[in-house]
């Protein structure tokens, strides 16, 4: 019934909404530009995107900054834009934008023999506007179809090389398992509908809470959309689909990937489970439904078995985009960490991890990018001496991978710390001991790369010649490394954003 | 540079790294004389330092105190006591002499001389550190140009012991980062009433909540921080690392490892895990002295089964360590004076062994005890300073080794009796291995194969002589040390022992 029940928007609603609202035009500009182009001139697809997501990101930022204490309601009660959205807004222009310019000098994109270039760019500004949606949805149908929005887009993505085996075979791993998981989700979202009678999140919570469910009814629910989420994020053990997808799609998609919608799963994941589980309207206090069934043990479990089984399987890897991809498995670990007693605190901390997280991620993936160009290959063994060889970019890459590592004076440590606290701080003792084990089998295999770059001495013969990199590489992983260093020492500003979203996000209404 | 006389101390070199950074790779003596220009004012500024401390106080001196990351409550906190002093001496010493001990570099001299620097910056950060959020990141940041260092400018091994180094040091401060945060949650800001990171607030134990006073709480967040520190010392059994690293690095960096970082593990159980859980600290103290005395005796006899002079004298360093944790068990004046005295003295000597060891290693690039004979005729300039550091490794009469050690005995013995005599015979098996040492590579017959061998040199008598003339001073005359110290740790022995 209350799809029905549209009220008019007011102009200030409608504005929130503004860099949605441009991603959306960038995409059919942009797809129309293409068209009349024919594919051939990839510039015009290529600009469009870039000046769409310029043009949106300044309207998110301006909107981060201004710190509108009021949520907007977005067609009806389907979407809401609030301070937490804004935040993901942000994160995700910035994740489409750094993909685009990355990928523009990029072999494996626009070196491909493959028509119509031009798709790759109007294609993230089409799945950075899903991402926003999902991060603003409020109601079982919007998230679903918020889910399955960026859910095609990826993989349409993963596939983006046709001829290729890795590609296509990507593209359809991706496809089944997102099948089956929605199907999960979907069933579990029935559930809840029926019992609450309502399908947005504010109604679910008050159906919740005036006893609308037995326990055991909630946790088969809550189970099963948890799985759904689960595959999003590509926690262990519905993980299966991440390493191959992320080994086969090219590289400058793998990296949007490991960021973007694994923010947006968490991002929704906040949004729902807080709204219908942890019920207190006080941050501080944490909830008292998901006492009922265990929830706070659920996560832990799986957040210890996510870091675990990511971090043993990545020692092994010999491939450093496979291992990128498990080292982006084990951060899901982490995060789930402050997800455990969906306390204010630690949402907080998962925010401003997924805020580090992005800068130190994409870093690594477009280094890969960046020496795909000149080595067409991702093996450790290729690897050996590049240190020397691009001294700049190299130095570039410790810092990313110290940073995920999580040693000081690096972004990541401070993130974990705030992890570490969080959960430390609500006495789980055993989930904090595992991730600081954790952290030291993580750095073995970070510095793996880092040894083959650096310590190792290339065999007799081999290509020592410098390697040059593109000046707008030079960039944008100068403009990564820049936040992933700053914030590192003086985080207390970027800490304070995360803080206010969390602070910002509306449960009511 | 007077009001921030330790800032300016531990981030000139980082200054100087950042210059570096942006001189083109192939002006490689420009390189090397801004790196030492960076290390000298340090070293400059640590004088002002020796003159200017206020030997009548435990209080903390030279502080600065800022707000750094206010919704944290992070501060930077700098200060120095009594027992900081003598490690940022001889942290500035040390550096400085490195840097021109490593003229010679020259594989990417820049990379070197830059990271060197930095590691110069977090070692004397972590001395003068007050604030524990501050300490840990100094802690930490030691870590990644160590790596660098062992790793890319090292012995064929350098791969193996420099990840080696790093995921021991990392496994044992992730254990710290835990406690650190314990005690951040559960210590209370006097002022605000919040949580903090002040390590002075930390020290009072009425800033503690209930449950930082269980008594179960406070011996594993002691076993915690004690892990951690002992790694670093290191405490058999977690010593595995240093051999390797030792004998793979490069000799200024094996000069810094045995000079200042192993000095770190404790002076960290004496900063911080004294004074936050002296109940926890009474408790161990027994433990302690047994480790210390296993340290002494273990790392000597391993000494002597040695065949490579740098690998002999990074096992000496676990034998001289042990003395050190052997002291500071004790608690008595004596003891702990002698164990902080032992601390500086250690870090002298086995800098000039190392230094003596490299000198050695450049000419002949081997550094197999076997392989030498005669030397004494072929380097007799040489041959007397590296028996001079020798003897001062066992501790002769004279030299400063004796003082501290004799004070540690004097400390342990009431207090420990049967560990301090098991302990004793550690004097004896070091004699035996540093003489032996000394026999089979300075004495006897010449081997022809070193006829070419060239006599130490200037710039290498330069990185000796001082440290030299400190070791003799203080063998006949300790107070300049130990008067730097002694008002702060009689403090520490109130604190801990009541």
């Amino acid at each position: 019934m209350e799809l029905l029940n549209l009220n008019i928007p007011s102009w200030s609603d409608m504005a929130s909404w503004i860099p949605e609202a441009v991603l959306a035009g960038t995409f059919l500009v942009a797809l129309v530009g293409d068209l009349v182009v024919r594919g051939r001139r990839t510039w015009l697809p290529f600009a469009i995107t870039v000046f769409g997501l310029v043009t949106a990101g300044s309207y998110a930022v301006a909107a981060v900054l201004h710190a509108d204490p009021t949520a907007h309601s977005i067609m009806g009660k389907l979407m809401v834009v609030d301070g937490m959205a804004g935040f993901f807004r942000l994160l995700f222009i910035f994740t489409g934008l750094a993909t685009v310019l990355f990928a523009w000098t990029s072999e494996e994109i626009m070196g491909h023999k493959r028509e119509n270039k031009g798709e790759f760019y109007y294609l993230t500004a089409l799945m950075t506007l899903a991402m926003c949606v999902m991060a603003e949805a409020r109601d079982l149908l919007m998230l679903f179809l918020s889910m399955e929005g960026v859910g095609l887009v990826s993989y349409v993505m993963a596939g983006y090389m046709r001829t290729s085996l890795r590609s296509t075979e990507a593209s359809l791993k991706y496809v089944i398992f997102g099948a089956v998981s929605s199907a999960i989700m979907l069933y579990g979202l029935s559930l809840l509908y029926g019992m609450t009678g309502s399908l947005t999140f504010a109604g679910i919570r008050a159906g919740l809470l005036a006893g609308a469910a037995n326990p055991f009814g909630l946790l088969t629910a809550a189970v099963l959309i948890l799985v759904g989420m689960s595959y999003k994020i590509a926690a262990v053990p519905f993980h299966y689909w991440a390493p191959d997808v992320y080994e086969g799609a090219p590289t400058p998609i793998s990296a949007l990937f490991s960021v973007g919608p694994k923010a947006a799963g968490f991002a929704l994941m906040i949004r729902f489970f807080y709204t219908t589980l942890a019920a207190g309207n006080d941050p501080a206090t944490g909830s008292t439904l998901i006492a009922d069934f265990n929830w706070p043990l659920l996560v832990a479990v799986m957040s210890a078995a996510t870091m675990i089984y990511a971090n043993l399987v990545a020692l092994r890897q010999t491939n450093v985009k496979r291992l990128l991809a498990y080292s982006s498995i084990s951060h899901v670990g982490y995060i789930l960490m402050g997800f455990v007693l969906l306390t204010g605190q630690g949402l907080q901390a998962i925010l401003f991890y997924l805020l580090v997280y992005t800068f130190m991620n994409l870093g690594a993936f477009f280094f890969v990018v960046a020496i795909n160009n000149h080595l067409k290959s991702e093996d450790l063994q290729d690897y050996v001496g590049l240190g020397f060889r691009a001294p700049w970019a190299g130095a570039m890459m410790v810092i990313f991978l110290g940073s995920l590592a999580g040693i000081p004076p690096f972004a990541g440590f401070v993130g974990k710390l705030y992890l570490f606290t969080a959960v430390m701080d609500k006495q789980w003792f055993w989930l904090v001991i595992v991730a600081a084990v954790n952290s030291v089998i993580g750095l073995y295999y970070y510095f793996k790369v880092v040894k083959a770059m650096f310590l190792t001495r290339p065999a007799e013969g081999a290509d020592t010649s410098p390697l040059k990199l593109h000046w707008l590489q030079y960039t944008v992983l100068g403009v990564l490394t820049v936040p992933t260093l700053v914030l590192g020492i003086y985080f207390g500003q970027f800490k304070a954003l995360a803080d206010q979203a969390i602070a910002l996000m509306t449960v009511h209404m | 540079m007077g009001e921030h006389i330790l800032s300016w101390m531990t981030f000139f070199p980082v200054i100087g790294a950042a210059v570096i950074a942006f001189i083109p790779s192939e002006r490689k003596e420009i390189i090397k004389t801004v790196a030492a220009a960076a290390a000298a004012v340090p070293l400059i500024l640590a004088v002002q330092l020796f003159v200017n401390f206020d030997r009548g106080t435990a209080a903390m001196q030279f502080v600065e105190h800022y707000t750094w990351i206010k919704s944290f409550n992070i501060e930077y906190f700098m200060g120095i006591d009594g027992l900081s002093v003598p490690m940022v001496l001889l942290t500035a010493l040390l550096s400085f002499l490195c840097i021109i001990a490593s003229w010679n570099i020259a594989k990417a001299t820049k990379g070197y001389f830059a990271l060197f620097l930095i590691l110069e910056a977090a070692m004397m950060g972590v001395f003068c550190a007050l604030d524990f959020f501050l300490f840990y990141l100094f802690w930490e940041l030691m870590l990644l140009p160590m790596y660098f260092l062992i790793g890319i400018w090292g012995g064929p091994r350098r791969e193996y012991a420099a990840i080696k180094f790093f995921l021991y040091t990392l496994a044992g401060s992730v254990l710290m980062l835990l406690a650190m945060i314990a005690f951040y949650l559960n210590v209370q800001d006097p002022t605000t009433g919040g949580h903090t990171f002040n390590m002075l607030y930390m020290m009072d134990q009425s800033n503690h909540s209930q449950w930082l006073q269980m008594t179960n709480i406070r011996h594993l967040l002691w076993i915690g921080l004690f892990i951690g520190f002992a790694i670093k010392v290191p405490i058999f059994p977690f010593h595995t690392w240093l051999p390797d690293a030792h004998v793979e690095a490069p000799t200024a960096v094996s000069v810094i490892l045995a000079g200042v970082l192993l000095k770190m593990g404790t002076y960290g159980i004496l900063r911080i895990s004294y004074p936050i859980l002296p109940d926890a600290a009474v408790w161990f103290s027994y433990a302690l002295a047994i480790m210390g005395a296993i340290n002494i005796l273990y790392g000597a006899y391993c000494a002597m089964a040695q065949t490579d002079m740098k690998k002999l004298v990074a096992y000496s360093s676990i034998s001289h360590m042990g003395y050190v944790l052997l002291g500071m068990a004790a608690f008595t004046t004596a003891g702990i004076n002698g164990a902080v005295l032992q601390m500086f003295n250690h870090g002298t000597i086995t800098a000039m062994m190392f230094l003596c060891v490299g000198v050695v290693y450049d000419r002949a690039h081997t550094r197999e005890i076997n392989g030498f004979g005669g030397l004494g005729m072929q380097m007799p300039l040489y041959t007397s300073f590296f028996s001079f550091a020798l003897f001062a490794a066992i501790g002769l009469p004279g030299l400063s080794g004796f003082v501290s050690e004799a004070m540690i005995f004097i400390g342990a013995f009431p207090v420990y009796r049967t560990v301090a005599m098991i302990s004793a015979l550690g004097i004896i098996i070091g004699a035996a291995y540093v003489l032996w040492m000394l026999q089979r590579v300075f004495l006897g017959p010449k081997n022809d194969k070193w006829d070419s061998l060239p006599d130490i040199n200037a710039r290498e008598m330069f990185t000796l002589v001082p440290i030299g003339i400190i070791v003799l001073v203080l063998g006949v005359y300790p107070m300049p040390v130990l008067d730097l110290m002694r008002v702060s740790l009689n403090h520490l022995i109130k604190v801990v022992a009541g």
